[in-house]
């Protein structure tokens, strides 16, 4: 299983709590996935959503807060003090937002923030682009995970680069790598695992599905399919056919 | 029979305060207030009767129980506005009208065509959509005074002030939180516009992945627009970046919106359970009626006829704590 910032956690499928249709859902969709972490969104939601929060907490498993909704540095590392005393963790997801319509990642920005939180004591993970010079400037300051995004966020198109996060994957070996944003359906978690990726964080996916319950249970199963399969050396594409029983010696009918 | 004092004059108070009275219970009614306003959430609500939109992000029994809404306030003296709901998506986001479309009934696809004859001011604008035709609106802030002079015919007047009587039906919506503990605040926050210059004759939902807006018309040029949905029971006014997600979501909806005067910004928390569906619930002599959640108008009147059958009959409601927890 993952290990974040020395932590094990229970699933390599990490889920947001945003977007259910009530939170009973949410919670029955978090029971039926076995999610190894909640991510909360804390910004739009600060100032008295205390009630909320208690819902969340009472999930039971470890919670990461994010800066979803920041566009600069300083809001994003406000926005992490206000976490750490709320959620009581070292951890936090860092977002810093350059443009709106795709939620793109400001790179300049997030390496930024994640210094001086770092410098903080924060355990950082940020969600970022595949550049490769991204996540190392990101290692250098001080992160020990890495978020690259399948696509953008919500968009629900799977993994836009599957070159660039299996070369991430090979540029750094030890470091936990999770694909964050972008899933929309079971097969783009099961690919990302496949990569040999420690883990996927959705939240859209399963949150605005119909049923968001057989969703997130869909989700957790490909990834525990994925994880498998990386796992037991799947073989490589070839452009030939080949027979999986051998021709030689078999009868001539007729 | 013993005496019944139903505490709160919003949506939930009047509605069953009516739903008694119709069956010939005289109830008090207690509200600091004296009258309904914006101390309560349903003042600031939509007034959509749209109980097959809703079924889009609610479950099936929202629907179910919504249906009869829009008959239940015409009876009680509010004016229904039956016309539809026309649902539309800006063309990049066409996706939103699909998935909308699959988690929906009763509603028929329109062309750009049939928008410019529903709505002749959305000519060219949307080349597609979704009408509701048996979805209908209200005027919230209309509805609880037609409630409000009904009951005052019948000798029913809101008390401000005085110790209740015989068994307690409490209805303050989120002021209730001090004895609901699993009572929730989810906060909405909307406009009241003045734009004569734009003609709209019935609800219109923009649907956007980040600021899904509805419109729906007072008359006179007079549009309420609508609403966040944010996880806190936070009370403060409306921030910036609510209103120019709202107002932009309008002028994309239609550019003569960019002219309107803002009458209004409003906000407020509307009262959920968990599950963000409404409850009965006894304990001792009171019965709680509450977490009508953004579903003030549309589940009120099942909710009123739920809480009359137990009070009168005995007749163990449908959504009572027993089968809900």
């Amino acid at each position: 299983m993952p290990v974040f910032y020395g932590t094990e956690v229970a699933s390599p499928l990490m889920l947001g709590t945003a977007q259910y249709p009530s939170p009973a859902i949410m919670a029955e969709a978090f029971r039926a996935s076995g999610a190894g972490i909640a991510t909360v969104s804390l910004r739009r939601e600060g100032g008295g959503g205390q009630d909320f929060y208690r819902l969340i907490r009472d999930l039971g498993i470890p919670v990461l807060p994010n800066t979803a909704g920041c566009h600069s540095v300083r809001e994003a590392v406000t926005t992490a003090q206000m976490a750490r005393e709320l959620f009581e963790t070292p951890w936090i997801k860092l977002e810093v937002i350059r443009d709106d319509d795709t939620l793109c990642p400001d790179v300049i920005a997030l390496v930024e923030a994640a210094r001086a939180l770092s410098g903080d004591g924060f355990q950082v993970f940020p969600y970022c682009t595949e550049d490769l010079s991204v996540c190392g400037r990101l290692l250098d300051a001080g992160c020990e995970v890495l978020m690259p995004w399948g696509a953008p966020i919500g968009s629900g198109r799977g993994l836009n680069n599957p070159y660039g996060l299996r070369s991430l994957r090979a540029h750094f070996p030890g470091i936990p790598l999770v694909v964050d944003a972008g899933i929309g359906l079971p097969s783009h978690a099961a690919q990302a695992m496949e990569l040999g990726y420690d883990a996927v964080l959705l939240n859209t996916a399963v949150a605005k599905a119909g049923d968001p319950v057989a969703m997130a249970r869909a989700m957790a199963s490909a990834i525990e399919a994925g994880k498998l399969a990386h796992g037991a050396n799947p073989i490589e594409a070839r452009d030939m056919a080949a027979p999986s029983t051998p021709l030689f010696g078999m009868a001539v009918l007729g | 029979m013993t005496a019944i004092t139903i505490l709160g004059a919003g949506v939930m108070g009047l509605s069953i305060a009516t739903e008694l009275a119709a069956r010939g219970k005289q109830p008090r009614i207690i509200d600091p207030a004296g009258k309904p306003g914006s101390h309560a959430c349903s003042w600031r609500a939509g007034g959509m009767l749209a109980p097959y939109c809703e079924a889009e992000s609610a479950e099936p029994v929202v629907l179910r129980l919504g249906l009869d809404a829009a008959d239940w306030w015409e009876a009680n003296g509010a004016e229904v506005t039956r016309r539809g709901t026309l649902v539309l998506a800006p063309s990049r986001d066409r996706t939103e009208l699909d998935r909308f479309a699959r988690l929906t009934k009763a509603h028929q696809p329109v062309t750009g065509d049939d928008i410019a004859t529903l709505e002749p001011e959305l000519a060219g604008r949307f080349s597609r959509g979704l009408h509701f035709g048996t979805e209908a609106h209200l005027n919230p802030r209309a509805a609880l005074l037609a409630l409000r002079d009904r009951l005052e015919q019948r000798g029913i007047r809101i008390e401000t002030e005085g110790a209740p009587t015989g068994m307690i039906v409490d209805a303050r919506g989120l002021a209730a939180r001090d004895e609901l503990p699993d009572l929730r605040g989810v906060r909405g926050e909307m406009l009241v516009l003045r734009c004569p210059e734009v003609t709209l004759t019935r609800t219109v939902r923009l649907l956007h992945p980040r600021i899904p807006l509805y419109v729906v018309p007072r008359g006179d040029g007079v549009y309420m627009i609508g609403a966040t949905m944010l996880e806190t029971g936070g009370r403060y006014r409306v921030t910036a970046r609510s209103a120019v997600e709202m107002l932009s979501a309008a002028y994309a909806l239609h550019p003569g919106f960019a002219e309107a005067e803002i009458l209004e910004l409003g906000s407020d928390a509307r009262p959920a359970f968990p599950d963000n569906l409404p409850r009965l619930r006894r304990r001792g002599g009171t019965l709680f009626a509450n977490g009508l959640y953004r579903h003030g108008y549309l589940l009120a009147p099942a909710v009123a006829r739920m809480a009359a059958d137990y009070l009168l009959e005995g007749r163990k409601p449908e959504f009572m704590d027993e089968d809900h927890p």
